[in-house]
């Protein structure tokens, strides 16, 4: 692994004329667990679009492990091992658990690869063992579609790990949970950081605070404040933010 | 001078300089009517004194020796008492009243028939006197010509006389005066012009760099005529497929539905043109009416069966696209399927109104046709009027509210369900508005929509969807594409080629022209 | 019980011919008419499997199949068109008639190598498929998805359609290709032909099926069904869709091909109307009436759907395109599922 994890340096996107993304800068280390914070509107979401290829910036300097991501298709971008979670929870509801993490799984990728493909023994352990690691060993064989919102939640997640990324984005993932969800989910994310890079991308100041990581507050595209959880709280520009005008 | 202007030619001249000419005319004519008076009874004298009768009033230019010279050249003319008569129509007469002719009168009169024709009250008979004496290309009807362009009011007559007056020209011994005919014809966009000078190169070897230079100027002009009348043919199918494509951009740019029945809903314009012209065709107050009043009724029609097919069908099929394809595909169907059983299958007649027919001449001789040029308006009109109800009034402000966020608009009261309703109906009216226009240029029959469909879908594809610019331009610039193709690659050659272009354009912008950019466009 | 339906069907399909050589009269002699009306529904399900593959499985709704459908029946009556030989009413050695009435000198060359039999079906498979990939690649690849996609293959179909109405392209113009007199040394228009085309359009829907129901529960199946809802989301887990997408449809495409190449010598006519846009979309509605993504639904949709067809237009055409457009109705509205939908309810 080189030393370079994520690298954002001046990213601007433009909707529009609207600045979606302002000279963002942004550094994720290799095992990183961050939390990024910020107001609707902040760029949260199209800096992940950014990360994950699916916007192209204006200009700026997008980077991991040295790699170009303003010049990479998304899927070539997943490859290089930085996996997404979307804020609305996308499994495919007309497979099983057991086929939604088969197909997040490591392994080629073409279509005569996929014809071919035989479960090996090794495999199956995998997909086993990260259907342990969140929670959902009962519903192996039950459509995605039939499961609850966290269990989505967490297929999700798995669906990641089975990528074995080594950087994971996680945008909301706690949005509209039950609190013990909410608890279940930070001790399953703090449980990932130190293999890989994680960043979390939440509304929720409670979670952020369970996650006990370094915070990044964006605002209008750009970043505000960054520091460990008491530190951005306490920053005036951020509490100007969040509170009042 | 004032005898030909007397001879009522109407073009042009205010009612009060024609009251000045009748005067003039009152003055004249009594020395006129003297000698016309006095020439007839020579037409029936020895063939010497008829040639000079003959000549002379050839040479008056009264139109009423028109008829007599003409039954003279026919043997239809009598003598008669104190002078002649035109025998009435009927067999050829004969017996003693008869008046022959011997070969120098008829030499005669045809010279003077081609002076009295150019002056003739008729504008027919005066153009096929010019066109005559086109063929004829004699320089001794240089002064003919000259005499009658003075008096000629026509334009569309005045260009063939100065044609034929170029053509005589060339015939002159006088280098001088065949150089200016030279010129004159190079400042025609005429193809006889060019011919003329053509046929002219190989005998003037000493003006052949004037007649060069004529024809090129002739060859310039023609093909910025001929640019000029594709770019119009362009734009009429561009109409047409504007017409045929703002329903559509409408329902499947705004509402995301897209509506395969959109070109039967067309059809169903045109045939309410049709019913509505055979229920006026007995008022004759009314009848000549008949296809401004098929514009609301035809708007009306589909409208309405629009709301019923999204509040009945479509309605339950939101958020799934291809079912909602097949649905319209059906709906389509039976609209078709139900017209041919009650219509018929074979193409129904829709008359133009007058004011729709015949062509209209530019500059340059370019001509075209009426009701293309209406269509034209009328498609310009149709897209103001959608610019207008969806930038302007209450209800385009719902409906693009209910597009740009359905849940927020619904929270602030507004009635997404009578919005969605609407709009559909809206797009599918101005489909029956294209269809009132096809009739007009085209056969209304059950499957007179299925031949627009796909065309009016690139337009959507190509301009980009939900943007009445990008439809606008989208459209225009198809037609005229099309037609630019057409005279090299052939009219469905052409058509082919379009559409792979669009499939080749679209890889460069797959959201066509003016896309919707941000986070709108992503969901 | 249920593994037992399936080979019932075929074996119930195979036996069909067979009846129709009980002696005239016996009650149970099928007639020729229904031989070879079965055999044309045999191709049709064919085109509606591959369709199925499309749609589906991998929610790529083609509106241009049918036009993979007509170019394999072109391929093959290019080559019957060749064995005409000196037969024609022209009696020209190589030339088809309409060249001979159209003043060829020569064929063309992209009339080349039709004479044989394997190059022809050989074409009749990798025209369709080379189309398909092209289309198929171009729209992919600029993210053309759902009606889009529709619009742009129907625009496809239509533009054939127009191209070969055209009598310079060299392929028999409005009239297309009959008047077929042999195939593989074999008279056509006889009972034996009728048999051996019935039993290879049948050789030829059980092999695609089984290929079909093989691949789809691979793991590629389950990528395809996953591109199908959503397949951004399989971007992301790292699949260039565009290739699965552009295997299945090119694979689809060939079917139909196939399709198209068999369906040619049962009905001994092939001309361009075969490319029209409502063609490609009744095979849609075929596959919707069946029940899409489950390819049993799709042939069962092609055999009912065309039943129907065959039975109303026999005393009401006026109503069929009625009823017709009716299915199209109430098939997404009523039965979203299909008949198989229903029936496993």
């Amino acid at each position: 692994m080189s030393g370079e994890g994520l690298y954002l340096d001046g990213v601007t996107v433009v909707f529009d004329g609207f600045r979606a993304l302002n000279t963002l800068s942004l550094l994720v280390a290799p095992g990183e667990l961050r939390a990024v914070i910020g107001p609707n509107g902040a760029g949260k979401t199209t800096m992940m679009d950014v990360i994950t290829g699916k916007t192209r910036p204006a200009s700026g300097i997008a980077r991991f492990e040295g790699h170009d991501l303003t010049r990479m298709e998304e899927s070539a971008i997943a490859n290089l091992g930085i996996g997404r979670k979307f804020q609305k929870p996308t499994v495919f509801d007309a497979l099983t658990v057991f086929e939604n993490l088969e197909l997040a799984l490591k392994a080629p990728r073409g279509p005569v690869a996929c014809l071919r493909w035989r479960l090996s023994g090794a495999a199956r352990s995998a997909i086993e063992a990260t259907m342990e690691q969140v929670g959902l060993r009962e519903r192996a064989d039950d459509p995605a579609g039939l499961l609850s919102h966290g269990q989505r939640q967490w297929l999700e997640i798995g669906m990641l790990l089975m990528q074995d990324p080594k950087l994971l984005l996680v945008d909301e993932p706690v949005a509209g949970m039950t609190d013990h969800e909410t608890a279940e989910t930070a001790r399953l994310l703090a449980g990932i950081a130190g293999d890989r890079s994680v960043v979390v991308v939440e509304h929720d100041l409670d979670f952020v605070r369970a996650l006990g990581c370094r915070v990044t507050v964006l605002h209008e595209g750009t970043m505000l404040s960054e520091g460990s959880i008491d530190h951005v709280q306490a920053d005036p520009r951020v509490v100007e933010v969040y509170l009042g005008r | 001078m004032p005898a030909s202007l007397a001879s009522g030619d109407p073009h042009g001249t205010s009612s009060l300089i024609r009251w000045f000419l009748l005067l003039l005319l009152l003055a004249a004519l009594p020395a006129r009517g003297q000698d016309f008076d006095s020439l007839v009874p020579g037409l029936a004298g020895g063939f010497t004194q008829q040639a000079e009768a003959v000549e002379r009033l050839g040479a008056l230019g009264d139109p009423r020796a028109l008829p007599l010279l003409r039954a003279l050249s026919e043997s239809r003319l009598l003598r008669a008492e104190g002078g002649v008569r035109v025998a009435p129509d009927g067999p050829a007469p004969s017996g003693p009243e008869v008046i022959r002719i011997n070969n120098r009168v008829r030499v005669a009169l045809r010279g003077a028939l081609g002076r009295l024709q150019l002056v003739s009250p008729d504008p027919a008979e005066r153009l096929a006197a010019a066109d005559g004496l086109l063929r004829a290309r004699s320089a001794e009807d240089i002064p003919l010509l000259e005499a009658a362009l003075a008096r000629e009011a026509v334009p569309r007559i005045r260009a063939h006389m100065e044609l034929a007056l170029g053509a005589a020209r060339l015939g002159s011994p006088d280098p001088a005066v065949r150089r200016a005919g030279i010129a004159a014809l190079g400042g025609t966009a005429s193809p006889e012009a060019r011919a003329v000078l053509l046929a002219a190169r190989g005998t003037d070897e000493a003006l052949s760099a004037d007649v060069n230079a004529a024809v090129a100027a002739i060859d310039r002009r023609l093909s910025l005529r001929r640019a000029a009348e594709t770019a119009f043919q362009g734009l009429s199918l561009g109409s047409v497929l504007l017409l045929a494509a703002l329903g559509l951009a409408v329902t499947f740019g705004v509402m995301g539905v897209i509506n395969m029945a959109h070109g039967e809903f067309v059809m169903i314009g045109a045939y309410t043109t049709v019913v509505v012209q055979e229920a006026l065709r007995a008022s004759p107050t009314l009848a000549p009416w008949s296809l401004p009043l098929a514009i609301p009724a035809a708007f009306l029609v589909t409208a309405a069966i629009g709301a019923a097919m999204e509040r009945g069908l479509i309605r339950h099929l939101y958020g799934r696209p291809l079912e909602t394809l097949l649905l319209t595909f059906g709906v389509g169907m039976v609209l078709q399927q139900v017209v041919r059983l009650v219509f018929g299958a074979q193409n129904r007649e829709v008359i133009s109104p007058p004011w729709m027919q015949g062509t209209l001449t530019l500059p340059f001789d370019i001509t075209v046709t009426q009701n293309r040029a209406w269509i034209i308006l009328f498609a310009l009109a149709v897209l103001a009027a959608t610019f207008a109800a969806i930038r302007l009034t209450r209800f385009g402000l719902e409906m693009r509210a209910v597009v740009q966020n359905r849940r927020i608009a619904a929270t602030m009261g507004i009635r997404t369900g009578r919005v969605d309703a609407l709009t559909f109906a809206f797009g599918s009216g101005i489909a029956g508005l294209a269809g009132v226009a096809l009739s007009q240029i085209d056969n209304v029959s059950p499957n007179l929509g299925t031949s627009y469909i796909i065309d009016s879908f690139m337009v959507v594809v190509f301009g980009g969807v939900g943007s009445l610019l990008g439809t606008l331009i989208g459209a225009f610039t198809l037609g005229v594409v099309n037609k630019l193709l057409e005279p090299w690659a052939g009219a469905v050659l052409a058509k082919v080629a379009v559409l792979v272009g669009i499939m080749l354009f679209i890889q460069r912008r797959p959201k066509g022209l003016f896309a919707l950019k941000g986070r709108a466009a992503e969901s | 019980m249920r593994r037992l339906v399936l080979p019932g069907i075929v074996a119930l399909l195979a036996l069909l011919p067979l009846l129709n050589l009980l002696p005239e009269g016996s009650p149970f002699r099928v007639s020729d008419f229904v031989v070879s009306v079965a055999g044309k529904w045999l191709c049709y399900a064919i085109l509606a499997l591959a369709l199925d593959l499309a749609w589906g499985y991998a929610g790529i709704l083609s509106l241009g199949h049918g036009a993979f459908f007509a170019l394999g029946g072109y391929a093959i009556g290019m080559h019957l068109m060749r064995l005409i030989g000196p037969r024609g009413v022209y009696g020209h050695p190589v030339l088809p008639d309409f060249m001979v009435f159209l003043g060829y000198q020569e064929l063309p060359w992209f009339w080349w190598g039709f004479g044989n039999f394997p190059f022809a079906l050989l074409m009749a498979l990798l025209v369709p498929g080379l189309l398909a990939f092209v289309v198929g690649y171009l729209a992919f690849r600029s993210r053309i998805t759902g009606v889009y996609l529709s619009i742009i293959t129907q625009a496809m179909t239509y533009a054939l359609m127009l191209a070969f109405f055209r009598n310079d392209m060299g392929f028999g113009g409005n009239n297309g290709f009959t008047d077929f007199k042999e195939l593989l040394g074999m008279p056509l228009n006889t009972p034996f032909a009728r048999f051996v085309l019935y039993f290879a359009a049948l050789v030829a829907l059980v092999g695609c099926f089984l290929v079909s129901a093989a691949m789809t529960r691979t793991k590629f199946g389950r990528v395809l069904a996953a591109i199908r809802d959503g397949e951004s989301r399989v971007r992301f887990l790292g699949y260039d869709t565009l290739r699965h997408k552009l295997f299945i449809f090119v694979l689809s495409a060939m079917m139909a091909g196939l399709a198209g190449a068999l369906y040619v010598p049962i009905v001994g006519i092939i001309n361009p109307g075969e490319f029209s846009p409502a063609n490609s979309i009744e095979a849609v509605v075929w596959v919707a009436f069946g029940g899409r993504g489950t390819l049993v639904g799709a042939v069962l949709g092609a055999f009912s759907v065309n039943a129907l067809k065959t039975w109303l237009t026999s005393f009401a055409p006026d109503l069929w395109l009625i009823v017709l457009g009716i299915l199209f109705i109430a098939v997404p509205l009523l039965m979203p599922r299909g008949l198989i939908g229903m029936l496993r309810r």
